[in-house]
């Protein structure tokens, strides 16, 4: 199984030629992700209702609203984690591309190099060094060229901003690195699967506020390579990073528009009294 | 009491002047208490640490006073000789006993551990594992004479013969429990930050829990190991139902075979005083062999998984 996957190209072609382009989902089409109807639950408690949005490639959307408004869970849907919480469910498509991630005939391991995560916290993994974390999704899932991997690990390194800092000790332990640092390695750790869409849920709330824009600055100039979900409760930060924002309540997508739109003129007034911090 | 200084000069804890009184009046009182608690536990941990070190040290030492002598070439090499001879050693003992530490690990290490595994990151706690976890601990409460008459009644009758196999059987009986409990308790201290990281990267559940949640727990599941080769070290209860002794040097798995605390047991009760002193010799080792494999497991297998990591 380990060895399909090693070869992307392939899989890419495969994937595609599966696509279905339905008139009606021309529109579709131009987005990177269609989310389509998707409800989750934990148990019996129902977390989201019925969300629709539609993601643009290379862009940075911002997920925002009040602590335990599904945030989290409509991130975790979009790559299919939330399926492992135990008792957690979802219904509805998420579609990559076109292609439904929860298709039975899907591999979800490319949906997992398709579609990268970073988490609140940084968690690279303790007994690996800096090199090892960056390669462990390459090496884990069965790549053996080592050139391959060298190049990826420098490449992805590049990408988050942390090879100028590391690259004379690669060697070192991943979890020796200060927090922001880790988070970046972190980052580099999912671009090395070179996804197309990078989901970060609150990035920075484990950070100072050095390492948080040193992040947010990475974020900018990572849209070129990958397609950003953000989530964050900092309404400054969804301001400064991102060209669209979507704002959540009890589980509910109440508005989701540019940015600047959002910030400046939203059209809902809970959106209004969530954004002037009259509640939250 | 600095800080009530500061105090003064703010406005706000002005206003509040009576209450703050009286909570400094309280934290005053308290803070008096507590240096006397902190000093009072400072000499009662100190003496803890004096009255559980004076006797194992004094042990160690009567050990190595008494045992050290018997030490030879000979004594660690050759059977022993004719009783109360003085002559001969614990060659077959020591041979025996690493014999049956390495069949009984080789059997319990593999069987602990992926129960432990199982436990941990499969069982999800369903039924089935809360009874694997009850048949578990009163495993380890088993006291080992009963583990012996297992061992005895299941592979010496039917096998015909006391026997290694039968020995190394039942030390695992007591190992396994052991091993399965610590590793189930250190593979769950591993944050499950760690886990949902591998399936971002779409790594497998086996590839998770080998390459990312084991190897961060290993020293962990390593310090049970440990812990339960220690434990069955010294195990003399057991072996004298299943591995029985014998003065000659392994010749099968299926037949019998010596073990150093079974040995020291034999050395102990025989009214002569050089086969007091080899006793003492035969205890010596047993200790050096458990520390040695306990040091020294841990740092060969510490370099060992760090190189196969990925
Ligand atoms: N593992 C879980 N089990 C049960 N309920 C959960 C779990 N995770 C989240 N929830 C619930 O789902 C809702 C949405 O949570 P979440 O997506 O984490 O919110 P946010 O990220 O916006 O703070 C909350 O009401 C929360 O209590
Ligand atoms: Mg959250």
């Amino acid at each position: 199984m380990a060895v399909e996957n090693l070869a992307p190209v392939e899989k890419k072609e495969q994937i595609e030629e599966s696509f279905v382009y339905l008139d009606d989902e021309i529109e579709k089409s131009h987005s990177k992700l269609v989310v389509k109807d998707v409800n989750g639950w934990f148990g019996s408690k129902q977390a989201l209702k019925s969300i629709n949005i539609n993601i643009k490639p290379n862009s940075v959307t911002a997920f925002i609203g009040p602590s335990g408004c599904g945030k989290t869970t409509l991130l975790r849907c979009l790559n299919r984690m939330h399926e492992m919480t135990t008792g957690a469910k979802i219904t509805g498509e998420v579609l990559l591309d076109g292609l439904n991630i929860y298709d039975k005939a899907i591999n979800p391991v490319i949906i997992k190099r398709r579609i990268g995560m970073v988490f609140q916290k940084p968690n690279p993994f303790p007994t690996m060094s800096i090199q090892d974390n960056v390669a462990a999704g390459l090496k884990l899932n069965g790549v053996r060229d080592r050139n391959l991997i060298q190049d990826i690990v420098e490449d992805s390194l590049k990408g988050a901003a942390l090879w100028n800092e590391v690259k004379d000790e690669l060697d070192k332990p991943g979890v020796s690195l200060s927090g922001g640092q880790q988070q970046r390695l972190c980052i580099a750790r999912a671009l090395a699967m070179q996804p197309e869409v990078l989901l970060m849920d609150e990035p920075t709330s484990a950070l100072d506020p050095l390492a948080s824009s040193k992040i947010e600055e990475l974020i900018s100039n990572l849209r070129e390579r990958v397609t950003i979900i953000i989530v964050t409760h900092n309404m400054q930060q969804a301001a400064r990073v991102s060209d669209f924002t979507a704002f959540m309540y009890l589980g509910e997508l109440i508005e989701y528009g540019a940015t600047n739109q959002i910030f400046k003129n939203p059209k809902k007034d809970l959106t209004e009294r969530y954004i002037s911090g009259k509640f939250g | 009491m600095i800080v009530m200084n500061s105090e003064k000069n703010n406005p706000k804890n002005n206003e509040n002047k009576q209450y703050t009184d009286k909570i400094n009046n309280y934290i005053k009182k308290k803070y008096k208490r507590r240096i006397i608690t902190n000093k009072l536990v400072t000499i009662l941990t100190i003496i803890s640490v004096v009255v559980a070190v004076i006797p194992l040290g004094s042990i160690l030492i009567e050990v190595i006073k008494n045992g050290s002598e018997a030490i030879s070439i000979e004594f660690l090499t050759q059977k022993p000789g004719a009783l109360g001879s003085g002559k001969g050693g614990i060659g077959p003992a020591i041979q025996g006993t690493l014999i049956i530490i390495g069949l009984s690990s080789a059997l319990s290490v593999p069987v602990g551990m992926l129960t432990g595994i199982y436990l941990s990151e499969y069982s999800k706690n369903n039924r089935f594992s809360t009874v694997v976890r009850f048949v578990n601990d009163v495993l380890t409460g088993l006291p080992s004479i009963v583990i012996g008459i297992v061992g005895y009644v299941t592979l010496v009758l039917t096998l015909g013969s006391y026997s290694v196999l039968a020995g190394a059987f039942s030390l695992s009986i007591i190992m396994i429990p052991i091993i399965v409990r610590v590793t189930e308790e250190t593979l769950k201290l591993v944050p499950n930050s760690l886990r949902e990281a591998g399936y971002s990267l779409g790594l497998s559940k086996t590839k998770i829990t080998l390459n990312i949640v084991l190897s961060t727990a290993k020293s962990g599941v390593l310090t049970g190991i440990v812990l339960a080769i220690s434990r069955i070290a010294g195990e003399t209860a057991p072996l004298i139902m299943t591995i029985l002794g014998t003065s000659l040097f392994f010749s099968s798995f299926t037949g019998p075979v010596d073990a150093l605390p079974l040995r020291i047991w034999r050395l102990a009760s025989q009214p002569y005083e050089s086969a007091h002193s080899f006793g003492w010799g035969a205890a010596l080792i047993l200790i050096v062999i458990v520390l040695f494999l306990g040091v020294g497991l841990r740092v060969l297998i510490r370099k060992n998984l760090a190189k196969v990591e990925m």
